[in-house]
């Protein structure tokens, strides 16, 4: 692997880039490997990285349908914060704000993560009790976050329309400064790049048709479009196609997998400088360092593998941007897409352990896993190395569903989050 | 957006007139009292969630305001069937 540095960036550039080396190698599947994790987006990146960085388990294959950071790593908004109301969630989407700190030197790969602020919109009495409780619970925690008047507001972020005679007036906000954005496909290719220079093999074009058990039950490996691969330890992180893949382990899953749409606008000179998110008027919005105005909300309603969605959530998103920021009506969309998201009835991931021996889970991050990407990653290794959870992601285990300790952030956030 | 077909007022109307309803055919258990914490499970939050053919229930909420059933591709979001609540799985 060349390690990319200042001397080596300047040293290409005489040469006029011509010669830059793979970055890594398209490898193709070996009949047997000590762990596979099934998912090459950020998530599964991030866990085979983290197995063989921490752990030493280097014979680890990560078997990716179709190209890596093509499924919702390459499809979301990009947005990263913390500040989630219970502690279990709390430690566990800042056990990752804490992992993107320093991502990019760890990985020697520009990950272009961003403190700019996540900002989140208060418009009625309720949504202040509820932030300024947000605030409170996320301070106890550790968390940083800090409440905004209106000009404080506007003042942090002067495109917004803080006027009293709005449809719904910006009544105050809270902010987390360490939240923000980052490049969401360097983060796929910098975790493929880092841990396939300690021997993972990255492995496209690759489905899995079937999870094959030994007469105790405990997995043996995997059928794939390119032959049989043995091994005892599988990680699944295959966002919405995790009840597919479970079907074939025979275990039934607490999941609806939703297409969940986001949208660019053409690129523009920089404006915006945060991330405003409103879960009233229910949309929201950063700027790319391309230039793009880059806007999400919530997903379509009914199941779907389709990977896009109907137009008119597309215009109920922008309805809601209109009337936040006027000065963008005139902006022109270049592009939308759709990704699928895999929700649980909490709307609060499930990692760890399954009934199965051998197979562990990542999955349930529904609309907001791009945020937790490398503690994720880094969870799900440790389970899968130590078969037994982190006290971090001890909570989200499977068997809530069945004991009723729910993590409830959806009715803590009113929206989908 | 996708037209769906209302088995009541027998129109194909856009999907906006519609709110969808969640997996179909999930019956309400008889006896509760007698339920077990894994019987909880299945009924409250276990769910098919198909790559392919999908049961499910929509209401015309903009329309007649009635629940019924539908066949749907999740792959394609393609309509098979849609049918009057109450009669049997398709």
């Amino acid at each position: 692997m060349t390690r990319f540095s200042a001397i080596s960036l300047i040293a290409k550039a005489l040469n006029g880039h011509k010669d830059w080396p793979e970055q890594w190698p398209d490898a193709a599947p070996k009949p047997a490997y000590d762990a596979i994790i099934i998912g090459g987006g950020g998530h599964g990146l991030g866990a085979a990285y983290y197995l063989a960085k921490k752990y030493g388990i280097t014979k680890v294959a990560v078997l990716e349908k179709g190209w890596i950071g093509g499924g919702n790593t390459g499809r979301n908004t990009t947005i990263i914060r913390s500040n989630y109301l219970y502690d279990e969630s709390a430690h566990l989407y800042d056990h990752a704000v804490k992992l993107w700190d320093g991502l990019s030197q760890e990985l020697n790969y520009n990950t272009m993560y961003s403190k700019r602020g996540v900002m989140m919109l208060a418009h009625n009495v309720h949504d202040i009790q509820s932030f300024k409780r947000h605030i409170h619970a996320n301070r106890l925690n550790g968390v940083d976050n800090e409440w905004l008047t209106p000009e404080e507001a506007k003042a942090y972020c002067p495109p917004l329309n803080i006027s009293p005679d709005a449809r719904y007036p910006v009544l105050g906000a809270a902010l987390q400064r360490r939240g923000g954005t980052a490049r969401h496909d360097t983060v796929a290719w910098g975790y493929a790049r880092a841990a396939a220079a300690l021997g993972v093999d990255i492995i496209q074009n690759c489905a899995v048709t079937g999870i094959n058990r030994g007469p105790d039950g405990a997995v043996t490996g995997v059928e794939t479009t390119r032959g049989a691969i043995a091994c005892k330890r599988i990680g699944v992180s295959a966002a919405g196609n995790t009840s597919v893949l479970m079907q074939m382990a025979g275990l039934d899953f607490p999941l609806e997998s939703y297409p969940l749409q986001a949208l660019v606008s053409e690129p523009v000179k920089p404006i915006f400088p945060c991330v405003v998110m409103s879960n009233t008027v229910h949309a929201y919005m950063s700027q790319s360092d391309k230039g793009e105005l880059v806007i999400g909300a919530g997903t379509d309603q009914y199941v779907s593998y389709s990977q896009r969605g109907a137009l008119h959530i597309v215009e109920h998103t922008l309805a809601a941007i209109c009337e936040i920021f006027p000065i963008f009506r005139r902006m022109r969309m270049l592009r939308t897409w759709g990704g699928i998201v895999d929700v649980t009835p909490d709307r609060s991931p499930i990692l760890g352990k399954t009934p199965v021996q051998g197979l562990y889970v990542n999955c349930g991050w529904g609309t907001g896993g791009f945020k937790a990407t490398p503690g994720a990653g880094d969870l799900l290794a440790y389970t899968m190395a130590k078969d037994e959870p982190h006290s971090i992601n001890a909570p989200f285990n499977l068997d809530r569903f069945r004991n009723g300790r729910l993590i409830d952030e959806a009715a803590a956030a009113a929206v989908a989050h | 957006m996708i037209l769906i077909h209302c088995p009541y007022c027998d129109e194909d109307r856009p999907e906006i007139e519609f709110a969808y309803g969640g997996e179909a055919h999930i019956a309400r258990p008889l006896d509760p009292s007698t339920m077990s914490d894994a019987e909880w499970e299945r009924y409250l939050f276990i769910r098919n969630n198909p790559r392919g053919r999908h049961h499910e229930r929509w209401r015309h909420s903009h329309g007649c305001g009635r629940f019924f059933n539908a066949v749907r591709d999740t792959v394609t979001d393609k309509f098979e069937t849609t049918y009057k609540a109450g009669e049997p799985r398709k």
